[in-house]
């Protein structure tokens, strides 16, 4: 999958947040199979400093890091934490050091984003040469304004982020992905936030998702190393589907076996 | 002695200083870092060379766990 000029092996994309230790992460990440993860900036606890650092735990020459700008309020702050995070993975001289996933957020028990400041931001971001992967929610005239804000992909919500109710409203990301793929087939469209299990990311790719980003589903698992595992299956699984193309579904069955030779009577008539 | 602000606190340092002899004085690995003076990111190749003055607000930040 191409998505911002970076190819990616897997169409996963993997938080790393939230997991009970770094050993753990690093495992789950190995499990899930992805080669996409994604970092927070944060203010750096510099003189009572006693944690590791996550940088430590991720092979740099493996991972393509995607920055995000999680917890902004404002264009103008995510423009600044898109900026710290270039220039980290800059001197790392990781490949991700020319997008972002930008993420307003408008509202702090929903999680859901600021649509005007995340359009401002994407546009800004996007004139700064980022390639800008775009968090929003399911509204599919949202996600045509940030596509023509020069995001490189919009990234809709299933539902709230860390929330595990999965695919809330799929009709609304069926309409989003055909008007974002309409004369544009390959325009990457990835379902990011609200994944609680296997079965919602393969409802993603079976939509036609291009790419998942998820992380508190493998995070908060009982057993993230497991459910990581499952996730990957899932994502291979749904695009499988996608590809081959479902059957239409029907009002009444259609028999598998043949209808014709068949030793039995109809004792109760055609309808029986 | 100088004022300034590091990460939302005020701290004083003796005189004005580089980014690069301010960063001297913490304990961690400075490629994991990045540096803004007055909401203005500080390119690396330049901390030699700019300079904290009283009243900066800098921000020094990493990256952690995030989705």
């Amino acid at each position: 999958m191409v998505v911002g000029g970076h190819t990616l092996a897997s169409r996963l994309i993997v938080g790393t947040g939230r997991y009970d230790t770094m050993e753990q992460m690093r495992d789950s990440l190995d499990a899930s199979g992805c080669d996409c993860v994604t970092v927070a900036v944060r203010r750096e606890r510099l003189y009572d400093r006693g944690g590791k650092n996550i940088l430590d735990f991720i092979d740099l020459d493996r991972y393509t890091l995607l920055p995000n700008t999680a917890g902004c309020y404002t264009a103008a702050d995510a423009i600044r934490a898109a900026r710290l995070g270039r220039e980290i993975l800059k001197t790392l001289g990781n490949p991700g050091a020319d997008w972002v996933k930008l993420e307003v957020l408008g509202d702090s028990k929903t999680l859901l984003p600021d649509p005007a400041e995340t359009v401002t931001a994407c546009r800004e971001l996007a004139a700064d040469g980022f390639q800008v992967l775009c968090y929003t929610s399911d509204c599919p005239v949202t996600a045509q304004r940030l596509k023509q804000a020069g995001a490189a992909s919009v990234m809709p919500a299933g539902s709230p982020i860390g929330s595990g109710q999965g695919l809330l409203n799929p009709n609304n990301l069926r309409i989003i992905l055909e008007y974002l793929k309409e004369d544009d087939p390959d325009y990457p469209v990835i379902i990011d936030a609200g994944v609680g299990t296997a079965s919602d990311v393969s409802q993603a790719f079976e939509i036609g998702g291009d790419a998942v980003l998820l992380n508190t589903a493998i995070a908060h698992a009982r057993d993230p190393v497991q459910m990581a595992k499952a996730m990957k299956h899932a994502a291979i699984a749904g695009r499988h589907a996608f590809r081959a193309g479902r059957i239409p579904k029907r009002l009444y069955g259609t028999a598998s076996s043949p209808t014709e030779g068949v030793i039995s009577t109809r004792p109760y008539g055609s309808n029986a | 002695m100088i004022e300034i602000t590091v990460n939302g606190r005020r701290v004083e340092i003796d005189s004005e200083m580089s980014v690069q002899q301010l960063l001297d004085t913490v304990d961690v690995p400075p490629n994991y870092l990045a540096v803004e003076i007055n909401a203005d990111v500080v390119p690396r190749e330049t901390y030699a060379d700019t300079i904290v003055r009283a009243g900066d607000d800098v921000e020094v930040v990493t990256l952690v766990g995030g989705g």
